[in-house]
């Protein structure tokens, strides 16, 4: 993606984006908010916004069954909701789109219902050492409970997946393959398509961790031929609380329900229960209609502006922050993938993460600092964490000139 | 002094600080000069695990007072720490115990406090707290 010089740039205006996000006129701690903190979580527009409180206002009832007209006008919204998401990420059909509170719930469903059907004792799960703590913990657990062993690919020390080592720890008992699709701490884009090939030539499915790689990248599960993809709504300009898995029918249809409730049953008797057909089964409870509601708002938002005019902008403003910032005595990257995302991991040389972003906090700039959720990445790199940058659509070349002349002020208190 | 007496004084040396970059100067400027823990009680019994940053702290007992050491991997961190030492540092632990920290909050410092920032100073005031309960306890 770094290397595409294909995409060329539609001008657009900032400024009447940045108008969409009335957060961004806040301050913190007196000064302007600089926000470069979007791989945690992105703002979101006053489309998103407006959109959710007008569904309260006029729209909300519970979903299906509901045979008045407002129930049927809520489950319309939210069927026309999932359709939105099979088309954003081009799923075959809206029966492999299953809604969830976000990425992590998708990973624990995903890695328990998976586990109950194809995962027994000896049996392996591959991930890579860049992995989330969603991404670790939830197959952990499930390799503990069915005696199976977690595997773990290699990276490089600019970031980067070892391809040739991740090829030969695949075997015959390897029966999940669960990587990282763009790295939260490093920003590397992995290889995606690769891994898919070479892991589909052993029979082994494979999982994307979309989490970071729905803000700066469009997503065609039929084109890439992944088995599962998982993502948040709110990293990708919407609602916090709602959160997609995609999965192919084969195999969302051989597994069994993760949570039992209203919504994923057919039939209820005390003797036995059957359930409810696909994506139903997998959506015990009452969902999140508002939330769902929501990122459609915020998939047309993405749609209106484009994922070519977002990835330019991004990497512009990538390439302008790593130079400048590779001027600051003392600064050292973690990441440096040829392949990498608007997202910029560093550390001061002698200064704590924990300090650096302590004082870029005072100058109103919020960065994120630490593990990342990574640890034993971050261990990888003999390191506590790092201050990460991270820049979405909204964010301009002012931006970087404050960060950098903070992280410079920071750097200058602290040593 | 009295550990009302010392956070008094220190409350009265915060309000020279024109703007918080003074502050955090010499907050910094503390860290860095803490006199150092001995290094064999930076180990897992003395570690304060924080997400954002660690602190090791140790206490001993002289002459029915209290007395503290402690570090951490970041400055600042490590600069409240030495506020903290000399709010507390030498006295009986019932004092300890029942001391009412209320500089941190009048000189701006609250946020380091707060449970989600995560960078172990509020474990270590507890356990601070803690060491004296237990050696009020042991007199």
């Amino acid at each position: 993606m770094a290397n595409d010089t294909t995409v060329t740039a539609t001008p657009f205006d900032v400024q009447s984006i940045r108008d969409q996000f009335p957060v961004l006129k806040e301050e913190m701690n007196g000064k302007p908010l600089i926000f470069l903190d979007s791989a945690a979580s992105s703002q979101k527009p006053l489309s998103v916004i407006n959109r959710m409180s007008e569904y309260y206002e006029k729209n909300h009832a519970n979903v299906h069954r509901g045979v008045y007209q407002l129930s049927q006008k809520a489950t319309d919204l939210f069927e026309e909701g999932r359709e939105k998401v099979r088309s954003f990420i081009n799923a075959a059909s809206t029966q492999e789109v299953i809604f969830t509170r976000g990425t992590t719930e998708s990973i624990n469903l995903l890695a328990n219902s998976f586990a109950k059907k194809y995962i027994n004792k000896g049996d392996e799960v591959i991930i890579s050492s860049m992995e989330h703590h969603s991404n670790i913990v939830p197959w952990q657990m499930v390799c503990e409970e069915r005696g199976a062993t977690l595997k773990i690919i290699p990276i490089n020390e600019k970031g980067e997946i070892k391809m040739d080592e991740f090829e030969a720890l695949i075997t015959p008992q390897t029966k999940m393959i669960a990587v990282v699709h763009v790295s939260n701490a490093l920003g590397t884009i992995n290889p995606v398509k690769e891994i898919i090939d070479i892991a589909h030539n052993h029979n082994v499915p494979v999982m994307l961790d979309g989490a970071q790689a729905t803000l700066h990248t469009p997503i065609d599960v039929q084109d890439l031929d992944v088995d599962f993809y998982v993502f948040s709504g709110h990293k990708v300009y919407g609602p916090t609380g709602i959160g997609i898995l995609y999965g192919k029918k084969e195999y969302l249809d051989e597994m069994p329900p993760y949570h039992g409730g209203g919504e994923m049953i057919e039939t209820v008797t005390f003797e036995k229960t059957t359930y409810n057909e696909l994506p139903f089964k997998f959506e015990a409870g009452t969902p999140d209609i508002a939330g769902v509601v929501g990122l459609s708002k915020a998939i047309d938002f993405v749609q209106s502006i484009g994922y070519d005019v977002i990835h330019n902008h991004e990497q512009q403003l990538l390439e302008y922050a790593m130079n400048e910032l590779s001027q600051i005595d003392g600064i050292q990257f973690i990441g440096t993938a040829d392949q990498k995302a608007s997202v910029i991991s560093f550390n001061i040389e002698g200064a704590h993460p924990y300090d650096v972003g302590t004082i870029l906090d005072k100058l109103g700039i919020a960065v994120r600092t630490g593990h990342h959720c990574t640890q034993p990445l971050m261990n990888l790199f003999g390191i506590p964490g790092t201050v990460r940058a991270s820049f979405a659509i909204y964010n301009t070349k002012e931006d970087v000139d404050a960060l950098v002349e903070g992280v410079r002020r920071a750097a200058k208190m602290l040593r | 002094m009295t550990i009302k007496e010392i956070q008094d004084e220190i409350i009265d040396e915060f309000a020279f600080f024109e703007d918080w970059m003074e502050k955090y100067e010499y907050i910094i400027d503390l860290g860095k000069n803490l006199p150092l823990i001995d290094e064999q009680y930076k180990d897992q019994e003395h570690l304060i695990k924080g997400c954002q940053s660690q602190v090791w702290l140790h206490a001993d007992e002289e002459q029915g007072k209290v007395r503290f050491t402690a570090d951490s991997d970041a400055v600042i961190t490590k600069g409240i720490i030495s506020l903290l030492i000399r709010v507390l540092d030498n006295h009986s632990a019932d004092e300890i115990a029942n001391a009412d920290l209320y500089f941190i909050d009048q000189i701006g410092l609250k946020e380091h406090l707060s449970p989600t920032r995560s960078n172990g100073l509020v474990s270590m005031i507890k356990q601070m707290k803690l060491y004296g309960i237990a050696l009020n306890a042991r007199s």
